[in-house]
């Protein structure tokens, strides 16, 4: 047993990029299982491994962890990436529950039928400039530190970056009404552990093409 | 100031009702402020209230907070319901996100196209006895302990049961096949704060009637 995280998911971002992005920028080498087909998926079903029928999953510490948030506030903890007491954990909440809900709309876009993606196109980039960027700038703005919570990395910082990487995928200029951002997405791409991740080679998976959206259908259905 | 943690939402359930459930079993008095019109959800907005313009919010600790797992991770660490330790944790948060996706479920069906409740109400039923009420039970017989985590009540017993509850108002006898929820459940409504939440009177709210359904359509412009 190598002692390692083990992620089971498939060869694609999905709702385990946000775990592979804070495994990374804790500095915590991990293993991947990739599900390629949906025999993949029912063997793990069938051995008792996915406790409600659904991956991610993750193997750390003895224990088989679903459920994305679950492993998210796990890891968070263990690394200390998660404030130094209950009112900073509030504030760290906060921040990361509001750019999952971004990032469900990033990560479904590939997914709209082709008569929908205009629309589902802009409703991204109007939640992100007008409901959600404006936040976060506001907050480095009003503290003037280079962290959001509690003048300490923590996993609001690498799940705002993540998100804001997405975003530009997206539309490359999304950022241009955001000097602070722009300026915390500098800083936080040059911590060591996440500059590591964001090079070629490294275990970051790339934004899902349309021609892989079949493929991945076929193994859910 | 009154110090009581005051909620803002519509007068339902939606996404606050599992916080009413927390704040309740935890024996902690709340206030509500309810929307009733577009009107009041803008004069929220326009305060400056609503950090991400949503609801629910919760003014608590000198904090407004929004997002409910956030809301709800809070109340639970503060009133000792979140387990001892990192690991005790881990499984409150995995059996709470299964019973939130439960429940997330049968909230929207309400909301659904007529032609679709049928259908919908059916894959509900499915879901809740194939894949999570089994997790459930067998987590109950395997330790044979009253509580699901930790021997000791939890924020994962409390949404379970009102996962139970509400799974039961979609289909009275949903928890035929399962002996130790029917036990878990008969126990854990027999706890004093829970049992005060349980009667009429108390802030619960009812479930979503076509009334309820129009006033959020028009509130929330969905």
């Amino acid at each position: 047993m190598s002692g390692k995280p083990k992620l089971y998911y498939f060869n694609a971002r999905g709702r385990m990029e946000s775990i592979r992005w804070l495994l990374a920028a804790a500095g915590v080498e991990f293993e991947e299982c990739f599900l390629e087909t949906k025999d993949d998926l029912t063997k793990l079903r069938k051995d008792g491994s996915l406790l409600f029928q659904q991956v991610p999953m993750v193997e750390i510490d003895g224990m088989k962890m679903v459920q994305s948030r679950a492993i998210g506030n796990y890891i968070a903890m263990k690394y200390n990436l998660y404030g130094k007491d209950l009112k900073e954990r509030a504030l760290i909440d906060m921040y990361v529950e509001a750019v999952i809900d971004l990032n469900e709309l990033l990560m479904t876009h590939p997914f709209q039928p082709a008569d929908k993606k205009e629309q589902h196109f802009a409703t991204i980039v109007d939640k992100a400039t007008n409901r959600y960027f404006p936040v976060y700038e506001k907050v480095l703005k009003d503290h003037g530190q280079d962290f959001l919570v509690g003048n300490q990395f923590s996993r609001a910082d690498v799940q705002l970056l993540e998100t804001l990487l997405m975003a530009e995928e997206c539309k490359p200029d999304i950022l241009a009404k955001f000097p602070l951002l722009q300026s915390f997405k500098a800083r936080i791409s040059n911590i060591p552990t996440v500059k590591k991740f964001l090079q070629p080679g490294s275990q970051r998976k790339p934004p899902l093409q349309e021609k892989d959206v079949p493929k991945l259908m076929k193994i859910f259905h | 100031m009154a110090g009581k943690p005051k909620l803002h939402y519509t007068k339902g359930r939606g996404k606050m009702e599992s916080i009413r459930w927390l704040l309740a079993a935890a024996g902690v008095e709340f206030e509500e402020e309810f929307i009733e019109t577009k009107e009041d959800l803008e004069k929220l907005r326009n305060d400056g209230s609503l950090l991400f313009q949503q609801v629910p919010m919760v003014e608590i600790d000198g904090m407004k907070m929004v997002q409910t797992r956030a809301i709800l991770s809070y109340i639970a660490a503060k009133y000792n319901l979140y387990g001892k330790d990192l690991k005790e944790r881990a499984w409150i948060d995995m059996y709470v996100e299964g019973t939130t996706d439960l429940m997330g479920m049968i909230m929207y069906l309400p909301f659904q196209p007529a032609d679709t409740k049928e259908k919908n109400l059916a894959l509900i039923i499915e879901r809740v006895t194939t894949r999570y009420f089994p997790v459930y039970e067998k987590a109950l017989k395997d330790h044979g302990h009253d509580y699901l985590v930790g021997n000791k009540l939890s924020w994962a017993d409390i949404h379970l049961l009102e996962a139970i509850l509400m799974a039961e108002e979609c289909k009275p006898d949903i928890l035929s096949a399962f002996p130790l929820l029917q036990a878990f459940k008969g126990r854990t409504s027999n706890i004093p704060t829970i049992k005060k939440f349980l009667q009429p009177g108390s802030q619960r709210k009812p479930p979503a009637d076509e009334k309820f359904v129009a006033v959020v359509r028009k509130i929330f412009n969905i």
